[in-house]
């Protein structure tokens, strides 16, 4: 059976001419059923001036008003949700922020199209109903698990949902059931890399031949150490929870970029101060409007991703649109361990430990393929105390508080009053040793 | 009869203990007495000074996460069984000693001094002297 190349030929490969037209469509009916049913979005083109008559190509686009994550926060839980709650089949939500989480809605249909979405990923990683895909993202309200399983089911996968975690299960089932397959975010990859090796087994003695990772920023290195390590070829892959999950973008053989499934999600450079969109090539903010989503479209959403995209021909044959990895943020946001972290949220549990807001300061840093997670807390005058135990307590309160916060253990270390680095008066407080990008 | 303990807090890297006792140096404080409590990262560094008013502006004038603590000084005989006594007088009231360190005060060696942090300061403090021991004040402490 000749290997089949893509998923969805027609609209991975198609021209684009073909594709503008189809987009110019979609938008245009998206528009409409946007101001029909969002009051929220409705309320923000009233103050651009902006009618969905307004809105007759995908070249208008820039016309619309743009959504923010402050935006879902405010309209929190169903400002933004188009369709009746009796239409949505499922939620998934990001990891926890301060505050209100942000909640995404998805009908039948969108479910559909996210794992058409995943399904191209997979079978532009070489991948059949042949295999055997082993999902090794977390299942839940986190998008990874449960959309790479759906995309799998599609292709027609021997689907292995084992989550995240029981690193040694994992391993036993890769050997038993001969997976070829394995989605789950890059340090983790990693950590089963390791794993197997202490373990002495040798990447050929497993039938790994492709890996999907995404959730996490990640390293050309890396990609070579777990190249490596598991003895396949790894794809990153791209998504939010804001647009569907993994599977907005994905790599294909070429390991170059990611192809961004544009005929679902369009996307646009825009300089982060003032909005204004940027000529194809250069380097900004990625926003993202979804062309297809029901439950909750969202328009011109801005994803705080700094990026770069290249129509440039791909030897792969697709024609979408090709993403870089992401080089950074326009906001504060971290990426550790695959958890989005907000220096905000750090503040909020060391509140709950002073009265005045205590001087911190994250330090991220990469110990081989795994990060490490260092919060510096200034000891302020009013946690202060003569016993070594009463600061051993606050140091394993503060780490729990944040545990159970993110998600993620930091490793809490209390510092003198003023020993951390200012820079104009205040406090720096993310250093990331980290080489990403 | 108690004493001002001035407790500061310290990271453990090289320079701190320096740096703090020459503060007090150059702000003619006398160390009488001191004792490190420590872990892998930080450190509690408890003095008692024979100026803790001025200690205690000098340390926070200087960014210093300092705080004060009542503590006992006790005067001993310089003789076997000299703090047994002084323990037991304590277990008697079923008080519980937190820490202590030796001090350095006396200029004689017939006696012996020692810093005491317990559970119950008064109770400790009426014990003691019931006992017959010579507890110092912070005004004894500026005259040694």
């Amino acid at each position: 059976m000749p290997e089949k190349k893509y998923w969805d030929e027609a609209h991975e490969c198609m021209s684009r001419e073909e594709m503008k037209k189809l987009q110019s469509e979609k938008l245009v009916k998206q528009v409409r059923h946007v101001w029909d049913n969002v009051p929220y979005y409705k309320k923000l083109m009233e103050e651009k001036g902006v009618t969905p008559d307004d809105i007759k190509s995908i070249d208008d686009i820039g016309k619309l008003p743009f959504l923010s994550k402050a935006d879902l926060r405010d309209a929190y839980p169903y400002g933004l949700l188009a369709k009746p709650l009796s239409e949505c089949v499922r939620i998934h939500s990001t990891s926890g922020t301060t505050g209100k989480r942000v909640v995404a809605f998805y009908t039948q249909n969108d479910v559909d199209l996210w794992e058409e979405c995943t399904a191209r990923a997979i079978t532009a990683a070489g991948c059949t109903k042949e295999d055997v895909c082993q999902v090794a993202y977390g299942y839940g309200l986190f998008t990874g698990g449960m959309g790479l399983h759906g995309g799998s089911h599609k292709v027609g996968c021997l689907t292995l949902p084992m989550s995240s975690g029981s690193t040694e299960r994992q391993i036993q089932f890769m050997q038993d059931l001969g997976t070829t397959l394995l989605c789950c975010t890059p340090s983790y990859a990693a950590y089963i890399g390791e794993t197997i090796a202490e373990m002495g087994i040798k990447p050929e003695d497993l039938k790994l031949k492709a890996g999907i990772f995404g959730a996490e920023p990640w390293t050309e290195e890396m990609r070579q150490e777990i190249e490596r390590m598991l003895g396949l070829k790894a794809y990153d892959i791209y998504g939010l929870t804001e647009s569907t999950g993994p599977g907005v973008a994905f790599e294909c053989c070429e390991q170059s970029g990611m192809h961004i499934n544009e005929d679902h999600f369009y996307a646009e450079i825009i300089d982060p101060d003032t909005g204004e969109q940027l000529p194809e090539g250069s380097k900004g903010e990625l926003v993202f409007t979804s062309l297809d989503k029901e439950a909750f479209p969202l328009l011109r959403y801005r994803t705080r991703d700094v990026c770069v995209l290249s129509h440039e021909k791909c030897s792969c044959g697709r024609t979408l649109v090709k993403m870089a990895k992401p080089m950074g943020r326009t906001d504060d946001m971290l990426i550790v361990k695959g958890v989005n972290v907000f220096p905000s949220q750090i503040e909020t549990v060391l509140l709950k430990m002073s009265n005045a807001t205590p001087n911190y300061q994250i330090v991220v840093d990469r110990v081989g393929t795994t990060d490490t997670f260092e919060i510096l807390v200034e000891v302020s005058p009013d946690m202060f105390s003569d016993t070594i135990k009463t600061f051993e307590e606050l140091q394993k309160k503060i780490a729990n508080d944040i545990h159970s916060m993110l998600g993620i253990r930091a490793k809490i270390k209390l510092v003198e009053p003023k020993s951390i680095p200012r820079s104009e008066g205040k406090a720096v407080r993310v250093v990331d040793k980290r080489k990403l990008v | 009869m108690t004493v001002k303990q001035l407790s500061v807090f310290c990271e453990n890297r090289p320079g701190r203990l320096s740096g703090i006792t020459r503060l007090l140096a150059d702000n003619d404080i006398n160390i009488r007495a001191m004792s490190i409590a420590d872990t892998k990262d930080f450190g509690i560094l408890r003095l008692i000074v024979d100026d803790f008013e001025k200690a205690l502006k000098v340390l926070k004038d200087n960014d210093m996460a300092v705080t004060s603590t009542g503590v006992l000084c006790i005067r001993l005989a310089d003789k076997p069984g000299g703090l047994a006594d002084a323990m037991e007088c304590l277990y008697k009231e079923n008080i519980s000693v937190e820490y202590m360190y030796a001090a350095f005060i006396s200029e004689t060696n017939e006696t012996a001094y020692l810093v005491l942090r317990v559970d119950r300061l008064d109770t400790a403090v009426t014990a003691l002297e019931e006992g017959g021991f010579k507890l110092v004040s912070d005004e004894e402490l500026k005259r040694f």
